[in-house]
Formats: C-alpha cells, structure tokens, sequence
C-alpha cells in the first residue's frame, strides 16, 4: 500500500511537470506563417458542394475562377477569363486566359471548367449548390425536380477550343458572368475526378495557396504556392486555419496570444472588445441583411389589408436602439432589401424603405388597427435557438412591437431547439407568424438579393411571397442588356416587394474581426471574410 | 463470481438494445436533418430526395433501427454528414476525451479521498470546516463559471498554461481541463469519504484493530479505509460513464475536439449516425464499468459474496 502511494504521487509529479512544459511555445509555428479560427466545414469540401462561409474561405483560397469579386468594392473583375461575349444575353462564349496551371502543373483550360460545372450540375453527385447551374441550358435532364437524369452533362456547355467553350443559358440573363465570381463555378482538375477520395483529403486548385496538410475537424495548413500566376500573390508565407469548438476560445486564445486572427468575435465581448484590442479590432459591412419573413401559404396572412398590418409592424420597431444596445453597432438598420457593400451604382439605394422602415409607434398602431389588428392576435416570431444571438434580438423586437402597440402579449417569441428543425418546419410550411430569415449574398448583385428571396416560387422564397408585377419587372431586368438600366428595374421590383411588405428588413450584418499585434493589413471582404492573401506578418 | 459475471453480461444485452433504441427514437422525433444541410436556403427537391436515400432516411423507422444494429455488429457505424465516417470521428475523438476522463479521475481518486480522509479523521477541526467550505462552493458553481475563470486567470492573466488544447491534447495540457471537469465529483468523492470514514470509526471492527496495538497507519489504510470506500468506488464507477458523455461543457471551453464536441456537433446537425453511435459506445462503457464496480466489492469487502 505505502508502494502504491508513492507511486500516485510520482504520477502526480510527473503530471504536474507535463503541465508546466506544456504552456511554453507561442502562437507563430513557422516565420511569415499566421494562425486564423475556423470552424469545421459542414459538407465535403467540394466547390459546388459548399454553402457555408467556413468552407467557402477555404475554397477562395485554394481556388480562382473566370471572375473575382473584388475585396473591397465587391465588383467582379475578370481573373482567369479573358473575355465573355455576348450578343443576346443568352449565348455566352468564353475565353480562359493563357498560362494558368493548377498546383499540380496541370493547365487550366476550358474543360477543366465545363467538367466542373457538369460534375457540379448532375444530380447523381449531390451537389448542394447544384442549383447555381440551373440557368444553363439542359439542367433539367442533368437534375430533374424528381425522377432519374436522363443526361450527364450540360447540353449548354461546349468546349470549342482549348481555352474557349461556349454556355447557352434557358433564358435571358443579362447579369449572368457576374456571377461566375461564386466557388461553384471554380475550374477543377483532373484529380479531382480521377482520384475523389484523395483530392477531398487534400484539395488541389489553383488559387493562391497550396493545401500542406489537413487534419480534418483540428486543423488546415495552407502555405503560399510560389509559382501561382497570378496578380494577387500571398503577402504572407501561409495561413493555419485552427478548428475552434466554440468562438470564446478562440476569442480568449487571440487575448493570451495564441493565436493572430478571430474572424467571429462572439456577441458576448462585443462590449469589451475595443479595450481588449484596440485598433486590433475590425468591423465592416458584408453582403447579409436580416428580415422577418411572413407564411403567405396563411390565408390569414394573405388577404387584401394584411400589408397595412406587416408596414406597421416595420414601424413598430426600433432598429437603432436593438443595433446600439444589443448588436454594439456591428448591424446597421436596414432601410431597403439589399446591402450597403453593393454600393449606389450596385444597387443599394438607402432610404428606399423610406418611414416604414422608421420607428414611429403612433402611426404603428394605426396601421395595425387599419389592417384589422394582428392575425390571430397575436404574433409569434420563430426562430432557432441553438446558434447566434437570435434569442436576444427576437425578443428585443417583440419588446418594440409590444411597447409600439400597448400591448404585453401582441408579440412573443417562439424558439426552435435546432437549426435543422427550424428549417425543417418552414420547408413543411409549417409557420404561423413570422420567422427570423437571413440572405447571405452568393455575389453582389442585386438579383441575388430579390429574385431568390421574393419571385414566384423561388429557391428561397420561404414564405411563398407572389406577385406579378414583381416578376414582370425582374424578367425585364434579367433582359436588359444595360448595367445601369438593369439595376434601374431592379430597385422597381423593389419598390414593389416595398408597397406589400413582403418581408420586414430589420439590419445589415457587418463583418467583425480581432487579430493579434503580428499581423499588419487586415481587411474583411465583402462576404465577411478575412481577405487572407493580403495579410502581412511582421 | 463466474457465473454472476455472465449473469450479468447477459443482462446488459436488453439494456444496450433498450438505450440505442430509445436515442435513435429521440433523434429521430427532432425532424428531417436534410433541411438543416443546404444553410439558409431549402434543398432543392432532387438533390434532398437524393441525400435522404443516401443516408438511408427514405425507410421506415423500424428498418433504419435494424439496418443500423446489423451494420454496428459489423463494425460499421455509418457515415456522418461530412462524409466522414464515424469509426473515423471516433478514432479521433474518444483518445483525447479518455485521456481527460483518465486525468479527472486520477484527480477524483488522488485528491478527492486524500482530503476524505485528512477530514474525516479531524472532524469539527479547522481543516475540516475549510475543506467542507471549501466543496460547498466547488458544488454549488457551475462548471462552465469554474472552467472560464480558470482559463481566463491561467491562460490570459498570469500565462502559466494555454487557454486551448492543442490538437494533440498531451495529458499535460489537459490538467487543467481534467481538474474543472472532475471539479464537483471530487468535492462529492471528499465528501462521501469523509462521512463515511467517521462513521466507520467507531465501529467495533476499528476498536478491535486498534486494541490489538496495530500501528495507527496499518488501522487506517487496512481496516478504516478499505471498509469505507464501497459508496466512493460505486460512485466513481458510475462517474466514469458521466464524465465522458458530460464533457461538453469543458471540452467546449478548452477546445477539446472529444466525445462532447462530436456529440454537441451531431445533436446541432440532427446527424442520427453520429449520435447513436457515439452514445452506443457510451452505453457499453457504462455499463462496464459498472460490473467492474460490482465486483470490486468483492475485493474491498469479502463479506459481499457473489454467488
């Protein structure tokens, strides 16, 4: 027995001293080489298959298409395309520059992209962003709503040439090669049909930087590929993407040095993040604009008046004091449907909400009464509980309406244990109130912040919003072939989705970062992610 | 004692098809995990129709149930979301987790029984009172408080250790997450040593030993001790259990990629594959250790007698 004591504090020792060794290095692993949070990517790692932002920053890293959104202003420069020309806003012919390679040393030509696209298209191969192929000619033998494909490629897409090929599109779309700027139209290798398995363990493309090692679920080296031909070359030697189980820690390990950058600054240091860093703290406006969307499928929510009651629910709330108090001014309050990053000649027109947009609880209550009072009397805001800060904000506007209409129980929230649920319910149609919507833009467009949200039947059209006009004016945009006169009908069809209160804008989402005293030139592009190859490590 | 430990084997069999049955039905009530994949938008009709095939949620619950135990007896415990396998998750999940468990216990065990018995001994003394105080307040804060002033004051404050565990989580580095998850259970271990110890003294069996003129030491370490430690083993045992699938909490805060964190991950994302699974090989440590716990009474109390 006295053996076995001696034994357990020998263990004890020994443990105490690992103890110490343990907490000795620093944040840096290699000179010129940063560390970032990160969080597990929820799909495969594929181009198309990526709809989430932490696999997206992997994929904008690793990959460059025909076209690149520019990270300040958010405008789509070409990259690798040399040109896209179109007469007639339907047939696109393609030009991939010359002298482009992936990281393997094979060249990138237009197979390459057309592979990919019809690899991303086909039904068989459970794209999650299949969808965004869905304009191309013959989508629908490739990936029919239901049934079996009755084709494996494009008939949209041929390769005339080495660097050329050809897209025909099933209708006019004007605004169609800025858009080539999203992940999913990424060009892919050889490899990656060749050798699946392998190229998902360690991805090869051609952008910037090379995949060194990934650890899936812990960790993902990149280094800078040296022979990348390209313009915007890696300003630093290479980036360790760290998978945080949760943004605190990754929050407290920025503080204690361990690591330089935290692209998810958790809401609960919002308050004390300006002391704790300083002018180490950014925070900029990213293409995400937060609404309450309405269940149209409702009749209740679907008669002629109902409009009156949703403007004077939007007046009912006050935007700046929920932006100020609850969100520390990272949300701006919403005073259209798109966003500030897609800048005046993009598109964003502030203002065009105009005072229903405005906090005025007078005029709310009359517009309420108006439109005959609440539907059911009384309102229930769902949403899902189990991530953000969605929680706070919901009953923050609920507090508004209520105040707003003098009434303590017009307006509760009613949380969703899951996000899975959550969608789960509105999928089925399920909703009874409003529900808690956010649009993360795909590119900056303003299509991509009306059309998929508020036409007929739409991918996103949750709430089964439906109005003619609305898809009148958005066919017409799609059409024209002016940039200016496009965006022109587009902020019409906006005026319409205005007049009916198709959804209620509540804010625009900013972007925020900390990151550590190593690192010089941090910038958040307009997806709210880090602008990595820009970055410099002192 | 044979053929109590097959009586006992064989009783575990209802028990580990009972509980996997009852967490397949639970999470399989929270709804359809394909509309949580596609983000914000819905999945269009084909591909989820696709993706629901795939994992095998197109059949009737029943025959997902039976598919599920046959491919598990095989070894295969399906895939997860992120077409990773979950024989793969658990390979990286369970040595970090088991090592936390084995650093909390040590803790428990070490720790935990040598203050029941410093304690114990001196009841009503200053020690005792400090001690008792002492567990009052490690009971009643909540892990989360005790793990995130830990990490701030070690990790940031004075620096002496890593905020976070690095992805080879080196039982160095989980010393400190060890001794926040093993926190309450130890307070609860120094806690049933000491009451039982005091109540052991003054036993006959102790007065006997002690008027034989045996050493005070031998008394204590053979009689006392051995005899009070059945209500500390059978809690620790049954901890064992709990602290592995409780580790949530604690690996969140110290990013620990473990059993907790693919649990958290697999309830978020309504991944039946990863939950069932992982909580099936929770249900089997449970219950081993829980026969284990049964027979070390034998050893500790040979009175206790199996037949």
């Amino acid at each position: 027995m006295r053996g076995a004591r001696h034994a357990l504090w020998a263990a004890v020792a020994a443990l105490m001293a690992a103890a110490c060794g343990g907490g000795a290095d620093g944040g840096g692993t290699a000179p010129g080489v940063f560390s970032s949070s990160w969080g597990d990517p929820q799909n495969p790692l594929e181009p198309a298959n990526t709809n989430e932002v932490q696999g997206g920053k992997v994929l904008d890293m690793v990959f460059r298409g025909l076209k690149r959104y520019n990270p300040r202003t958010g405008a789509a420069e070409d990259m690798l395309a040399e040109s896209i020309r179109t007469s007639d806003s339907r047939n696109f012919t393609v030009t991939v520059k010359d002298g482009w390679t992936f990281s393997n040393g094979e060249p990138v030509t237009a197979r390459s992209f057309v592979d990919a696209w019809n690899y991303g298209a086909s039904l068989r191969n459970n794209q999650r962003n299949a969808y965004f192929f869905g304009y191309i000619e013959g989508y629908d033998k490739v990936h029919p709503a239901s049934g079996t494909q009755t084709a494996d490629t494009l008939s949209g897409l041929k390769v005339t040439g080495p660097r050329t090929f050809t897209v025909r599109l099933g209708q006019k779309f004007s605004t169609f090669p800025d858009t080539l700027g999203y992940v999913a139209f990424a060009p892919l290798p050889r490899a990656f049909f060749d050798h699946h398995a392998d190229w998902l363990k360690k991805p090869v493309g051609n952008g910037p930087y090379l995949v060194r090692s990934y650890t899936r679920g812990f960790m993902m080296s990149l280094r800078k590929w040296d022979a990348y031909p390209g313009p915007d070359k890696a300003r630093n030697k290479g980036v360790d993407l760290k998978v945080y189980t949760d943004s605190n820690t990754a929050y407290t390990d920025l503080l204690a040095g361990n690591l330089d950058l935290s692209d998810d600054v958790p809401a609960s240091q919002l308050r004390n993040v300006k002391s704790d860093l300083g002018g180490r703290y950014i925070t900029e406006p990213a293409g995400i604009i937060q609404t309450l969307a309405f269940p149209y499928y409702d009749p209740r929510w679907n008669r002629p008046g109902t409009e009156k009651v949703r403007t004077g629910l939007s007046m009912a709330i006050n935007r700046d004091q929920i932006t100020d108090t609850i969100f520390h001014h990272t949300r701006t309050p919403a005073s259209d449907w798109t966003s500030p990053v897609l800048g005046t000649d993009g598109g964003f027109k502030e203002g065009l909400c105009g005072d229903a947009c405005r906090y005025d609880p007078g005029r709310a209550k009359k517009l309420v009464q108006e439109g005959g009072g609440l539907p059911g009397g009384q309102l229930r805001i769902t949403y899902n509980a189990d991530s953000g800060s969605h929680r706070e904000w919901v009953d923050a506007v609920c507090n508004s309406i209520n105040n707003a209409l003098g009434n303590d129980r017009a307006c509760v929230g009613n949380p969703v244990g899951t996000f899975a649920d959550f969608r789960n319910q509105i999928a089925q149609h399920k909703m009874s109130g409003p529900f808690r919507a956010g649009w993360q833009m795909d590119y900056p467009l303003i299509q991509n912040f009306l059309q998929p949200l508020y036409y007929t039947n739409a991918s996103s059209n949750d709430g089964k919003w439906s109005n003619k006009d609305f898809d009148k004016l958005v066919d017409r945009a799609n059409a024209e072939s002016d940039k200016a006169a496009a965006v022109g009908l587009f902020q019409q069809a906006e005026g319409v989705v205005r007049d009916g209160m198709a959804a209620i804008p509540l804010w625009y989402q900013n972007g925020s970062a900390g990151y550590s005293q190593r690192l010089a030139n941090v910038a958040l592009n307009p997806f709210s992610v880090p602008v990595y190859d820009q970055i410099e490590v002192r | 004692m044979g053929r109590y430990v097959v009586r006992r084997l064989l009783q575990m069999i209802p028990v580990f098809f009972g509980a996997t049955l009852l967490i397949f039905l639970m999470v399989n009530v929270m709804g359809d995990p394909v509309a949580g994949l596609c983000g914000e938008r819905q999945c269009d009709p084909a591909t989820a129709a696709q993706l629901r095939r795939e994992f095998g949620l197109d059949k009737p619950l029943w025959q997902q149930y039976a598919t599920y135990m046959g491919n598990v007896f095989t070894g295969d415990f399906g895939t997860a979301f992120n077409g990773q396998k979950v024989t793969e998750l658990m390979a990286t999940a369970f040595p970090p987790t088991i090592r936390l468990t084995i650093v909390a216990i040590v803790f428990e065990v070490v720790l935990g029984i040598a203050l029941g018995v410093v304690t114990g001994l001196r009841r009503g003394r200053p020690v005792d009172t400090t001690v008792l105080l002492l567990t009052l307040v490690v009971i009643s804060v909540p892990t989360f408080v005790t793990g995130l002033l830990l990490q701030l004051l070690l990790g940031v404050k004075w620096g002496w250790t890593r905020p976070s565990v690095s992805p080879a989580a080196t039982v160095g580095e989980l010393i400190v997450p060890g001794l926040v998850l093993a926190s309450v259970s130890l307070a609860y271990v120094t806690r049933l040593t000491r009451t039982s110890l005091a109540e052991n003294r003054r036993s006959d069996y102790v007065r006997t030993a002690v008027a034989k003129g045996l050493p005070r030491r031998r008394v204590i370490t053979r009689h006392l001790l051995r005899n009070s430690l059945i209500p500390v083993v059978t809690f620790i045992g049954t901890d064992i259990g709990a602290l592995m699938g409780g580790a949530i909490v604690t690996e969140r805060i110290f990013n620990i990629h473990g059993v907790g964190y693919q649990l958290y991950q697999g309830i978020l994302r309504q991944n039946t594959q990863t939950v069932v699974g992982f909580v099936t090989v929770l249900v089997l440590v449970f219950l081993v250790a829980n026969l284990l716990v049964d027979l070390l009474y034998a050893v500790l109390d040979p009175r206790i007698r199996y037949a």
